[in-house]
């Protein structure tokens, strides 16, 4: 059984500004992969088991020391858009 | 004349019978006779590899040696950042993007010399495994130019078997460098997840990628590993322990080692060639003084659902970073949140949309602890599994991919199907574990056929071992027939 | 209806380590913009974070100070959200196994000391800054957004308290205690007009006597204490006018505005935030082993609490001793000094919660800048107890001393501020004032006790206040007596 999903929800979540045709299209393939993903659902396992670094190690740490930032110019360059030494966008929500 | 292997080549130089110019313009000849049809490359750097080439005979005439890789021409998987060369991970998103910076393996290459000749062809942020999802064009199979020639890493493949480089650099994150190199015919390896640094590396599954080398044969192999591996300070996943020596397993045949067949890795869905091709090789090492055994991991027959809620989730969270805002394509919109979702709906193909939407979906609320959560158990799972196999053996084998490369457009149509090619492959992404295919023969159609040899993690030594003694007893040779005329 | 206001805040604190949390980027305020970004803190694609061992650290050391556990084993998450200053589009920081947690705060009220647990202390990485462009500044009215990465990636440790205030003024005491704690550390400048430190505030309300929390609102945008104290009280006025009305208050967020001295809806997204944590690939796990946090809490100063003991001890009463606490370190430092110079701890401790301190704030000059040492201060308080000068002289000495007259013995010569002490002058002038005032003299020997301060007021007059009142009290009574 494929899974149903909301998927206007999840490409919301995802930002991704897609048409109705292509929801509904990737919602249903989505749905059939799922099914099968679901397969991992068929191992008991207990909640604790945490798949680790092969090589296991921890705390993996840099000093607290300077490292030369990168310079403005070749930052902004790649900027669909600058100002200033800013990067510009968009508002972030709709004007009143 | 392409060189079988860039050891034959820097031997060549080191004997002055042939300068890094050469090497250069042969390489870049071949390109030019072959490019038409396979399209390997995204960019070709004409002007930086006759620079590094020109810096490398310097080199050589003042008695300075760099080591394996000085002067000979590399190609770099457009999903490594290239200061100054345009990379684009083969997707709208990033177009005419010029990194700041070079990752850490490339730097190293041009440290020790390397000269890249250019960036390859990949499916789009190393999502496939036809390289057919590229924005910019498939790229074709050398061997037959209707074709795939795997993915994601199918530039790379493509190049180092037509000989438009001696040696070339992937990423394998479910097979992505192991399976294009089976359906190519040449040898490419996925090393210990930890190994080889991935800063620089554009990700895609930041716990799955490795970056690994496409060579002509085992010893360049374990060559290339060396002159790229080691810890980076710039990863904190990076090693910073003791390293194995690669090389030192070469040569050594395979007496006494014990080897475990998958016997998981077969059956439905597998060409009889391809089968057949395996049980030849694995009789070979039996009789060259391998004990073969037939070891089942169980776990394997949900390590591809695994890999499709772990690997997607992610990406998804990866590639959240690819907004209009700073670099790379942009479609304006009224609001940041407009700009975004407009940039990145076109900005993406369709099979990067698909696993952003996947795994987006398996992290989100309600939905994390029966995917992504169980997946990763699932992983653990998977790991336990190998650990018992390797108390028994020391070695495990099977086909790299179930079939022989597949016509371009053959599975496009059916995303689970295209997924399956990755079912020998995916396991040792899961475990962490290095990998490596050696091609063993041709079917009746005259594709390559490629035979993987997996190892415990840092058992880089023996899976060498391993794989010198299976590239000897197969004596198989790269002459791609598709483009022989145009060699 | 009687209300019980319940109130948790959450702090924000930033590091005031060299580099930032995940990169080697400088921490720095008021760089020109995007001055201090690399791949990592721009999100650029195949950069990779590596963690400040500093920070970890630090935080540790902020968790030892409010008491907490530190947890053997912490691991980082992603918190996935879109925004345009998260470079990333995630921010790396944790989600159920933070660096520390379960502790707790004392905090001094109106004299009382309440205990505000402390649920947790996590850390994770700032954003980068954005400007609104357009009319006012408000999110609400813009045309544009300019964006600087600077703070991008700065490390911030993230301090949650449990529900345990009552009220508004309860909230600005563990707010500004808090604070001192974290600066003491010398982990962070913990500036709020900078932003280096940054308070939230969750407001409910419940009938009292209801164990069973009420709907919380998050407040924010409080850029001092007193506007987290009006805040905070607002809101609770707010929320118990609106359920008496019959109203029901709503989870969300709400944004002080300071000027109307209202908090305001923020406007509701669609849909509530589903951040997606999972474990951050590109790092591992952190192992904080009990020989790492004994050498952390080893290093740790003398935190506020330790401190109030100690001026207790030493003879404080625990009011004067908080007071103390609570001043500035160099002031403090004057204190210890004193007492080490064989001063009374009572009596310097007055001195400078008292005369010092007020002289500070009228001619507004920095402890920093305090021109009176320990050995300074001891001196005048043995030369009050000796008599050498009256008390109230020894205010001009004082004010003499911390204008930069040099030691106290100095200023009180230079000032002509010695008592006289000879006793045939003292004699003399209480014989002039006897005689010169006959009717005080008459009022005194029919009981009116008031005269003698009179009379030893007019000594003081005529010897220009240099006379020891006590010498002269003595010498009056006993003429007066004849």
């Amino acid at each position: 059984m494929p899974i149903e999903i909301d998927i206007a929800h999840v490409a919301r979540l995802a930002r991704l500004a897609l048409d109705e045709g292509e929801l509904e299209s990737y919602r249903a393939q989505l749905g059939v992969i799922l099914e099968h993903a679901a397969r991992v659902q068929s191992l008991e396992i207990e909640p604790e088991v945490e798949a680790a670094h092969p090589l296991g190690f921890a705390n993996a740490f840099r000093e607290d020391v300077l490292r030369p930032s990168l310079d403005r110019n070749e930052v902004l360059a790649q900027a669909p858009s600058a100002v200033d030494g800013y990067f510009l966008a968009p508002p972030a929500l709709e004007s009143e | 004349m392409i060189d079988s292997s860039f050891s034959e080549a820097g031997r060549r130089l080191r004997s002055g019978e042939v300068t890094a110019l050469t090497l250069l313009e042969t390489a870049l000849d071949t390109a030019g006779r072959t490019e038409a049809q396979l399209h390997a490359f995204l960019t070709l750097d004409t002007e930086g590899a006759r620079e590094a080439a020109a810096k490398a005979d310097a080199d050589f005439a003042d008695g300075i040696d760099l080591g394996p890789l000085h002067g000979i021409p590399v190609a770099l998987k457009d999903n490594m950042c290239t200061r100054g060369v345009e990379t684009t991970a083969a997707s709208q998103i990033l177009a005419g993007y010029f990194p700041p910076y070079d990752a850490t393996v490339v730097a190293r290459l041009r440290t020790g010399g390397a000269v890249v000749v250019g960036k390859t062809n990949l499916d789009e942020f190393a999502m496939g495994s036809s390289t057919e999802n590229s924005a910019y064009g498939t790229t074709y199979n050398p061997w037959d130019l209707t074709r795939v020639p795997g993915g994601s890493s199918g530039g790379s493949a493509a190049s180092v078997a037509a000989g438009s480089s001696l040696a070339a650099f992937g990423s394998d994150t479910g097979g992505s460098i192991r399976q294009p190199a089976s359906l190519c015919g040449v040898v490419g390896m996925k090393p210990t997840y930890g190994t080889v640094s991935r800063y620089g590396l554009i990700a895609f599954a930041s716990s799955l990628d490795q970056i690994g080398p496409f060579t002509r044969t085992v010893e360049d192999s374990a060559l290339a590993l060396q002159a790229i591996w080691g810890h980076d300070p710039h990863d904190a996943t990076s090693y910073a322990g003791d390293y194995p020596d690669p090389t030192s397993g070469l040569g050594r045949g395979v007496e006494g080692l014990r080897i475990g067949l998958v016997s998981e890795l077969s059956g439905e869905g597998y060409e009889p060639a391809v089968e057949s091709a395996t049980g030849a090789m694995v009789a070979l090492l039996e009789s060259a003084g391998a004990e073969v055994i037939e070891v089942s991991l169980p776990t394997f027959d949900i390590a591809l659902s695994a890999y499709y809620l772990i690997a997607p989730a992610e990406a998804s969270s990866n590639l959240a970073r690819f907004d209009g805002i700073r670099y790379g394509l942009r479609v304006d919109g009224p609001t940041t949140e407009e700009l975004m979702s407009r940039t990145r709906a076109e900005g993406f193909g369709p099979e990067v949309t698909r696993r952003i939407l996947l795994g987006t979906y398996s992290l989100s609320a309600g939905y994390y602890d029966a995917f992504y959560g169980q997946a990763q158990r699932v992983r653990a799972a998977i790991q336990e599994d190998f650990a018992s196999a390797y108390q028994q053996v020391d070695v495990l084998v099977s086909p790299t991919s179930p079939t022989v490369a597949f016509e371009a457009g053959a599975r496009t149509a059916d995303p689970l199907a295209m997924y399956l090619s990755d079912i020998c492959t995916i396991p040792s992404n899961l475990s962490g574990h290095p990998a490596i295919s050696v091609p063993i023969g041709l079917d009746e159609a005259g594709l390559p056929i490629g035979f993987q040899v997996m190892a415990p993690a840092l058992g880089e030594e023996v899976m060498y071992q391993v794989a010198a003694e299976v590239e000897q007893l197969a004596g198989f040779s790269i002459a791609p027939t598709a483009i022989e005329g145009a060699l | 209806m009687s209300w019980e206001p319940v109130i948790g805040i959450e702090v924000h604190v930033e590091l005031m380590t060299n580099s930032k949390m995940f990169c080697g980027c400088a921490v720095e305020f008021g760089a020109e913009p995007n001055t201090l970004t690399c791949p990592t803190c721009l999100g650029l694609p195949g950069a990779l974070p590596v963690p400040n061992r500093v920070a970890i650290e630090s935080i540790m050391s902020i968790g030892l100070a409010l008491n907490c556990q530190v947890s053997p084993r912490s691991v980082f998450h992603r918190k996935n959200y879109f925004y345009a200053d998260l470079p990333k589009n995630y921010q790396i920081s944790q989600f159920d196994v933070p660096v520390c947690h379960d502790g707790y705060l004392d905090v001094d009220v109106d004299g009382e000391t309440r205990r505000v647990g402390i649920e947790r202390a996590h850390m994770e990485e700032d954003t980068g800054k954005s400007m609104h462009l357009g009319t006012g500044g408000r999110i609400h009215a813009a045309e544009g957004t300019l964006l600087d990465f600077n703070r991008s990636g700065v490390p911030l440790v993230e301090i949650v308290s449990r529900p345990d205030i009552r009220s508004a003024v309860e909230s600005r005491a563990y707010a500004q205690q808090l604070r001192s704690v974290v600066a003491e550390l010398g982990v962070s400048d913990a500036r709020l007009e900078e932003g280096s430190i940054r308070f939230d505030a969750n407001v409910s309300i419940r009938p009292e006597g209801e164990v069973l929390l009420g709907t919380k609102v998050e407040i924010k945008n409080m850029n001092s204490f007193r506007s987290l104290e009006r805040a905070v009280d607002f809101e609770i006025g707010r929320q118990v006018d609106l359920v008496e009305s019959g109203g029901l208050v709503i989870q969300e967020t709400r944004h002080w505005d300071e000027e109307a001295g209202v908090t305001h809806s923020m406007r509701t997204k669609e849909g509530s935030s589903d951040y997606r944590y999972f474990t951050e690939p590109d790092l591992v796990p952190m192992v904080m082993g009990q020989e790492w946090v004994d050498e952390v809490r080893g290093r740790l100063p003398e935190l506020p609490a330790d401190r109030r003991r100690r001026y207790e001890l030493q003879g404080l009463d625990p009011e004067s001793a908080g007071v103390l606490s609570g001043m500035d370190a160099e002031l403090r430092a004057v204190y210890d000094e004193a007492v080490r110079s064989g001063a009374p701890a009572k009596a310097a401790a007055t001195w400078l919660t008292g005369e010092v301190i007020g002289w500070t704030r009228k001619h507004k000059v920095e402890s920093s800048a305090l021109l009176l040492d320990g050995a300074g201060l001891a001196e005048l308080i043995e030369m009050v107890d000796e008599g050498v000068v009256s008390s109230s002289a020894a205010k001009e000495v004082l004010d003499g001393v911390l204008s930069g007259g040099g030691a106290p013995s100095v200023v009180a010569k230079d000032r002509d501020l010695l008592q006289m002490k000879d006793r045939d002058a003292l004699e003399a002038a209480v014989d002039q004032v006897v005689a010169a005032h006959p009717a005080a003299v008459e009022g005194f020997r029919h009981g009116e006790e008031k005269v003698v301060g009179f009379l030893v007021g007019q000594v003081m007059k005529a010897t220009q206040g240099k006379a020891d009142p006590r010498a002269v009290n003595e010498i009056l009574r006993a003429k007066l007596s004849e």
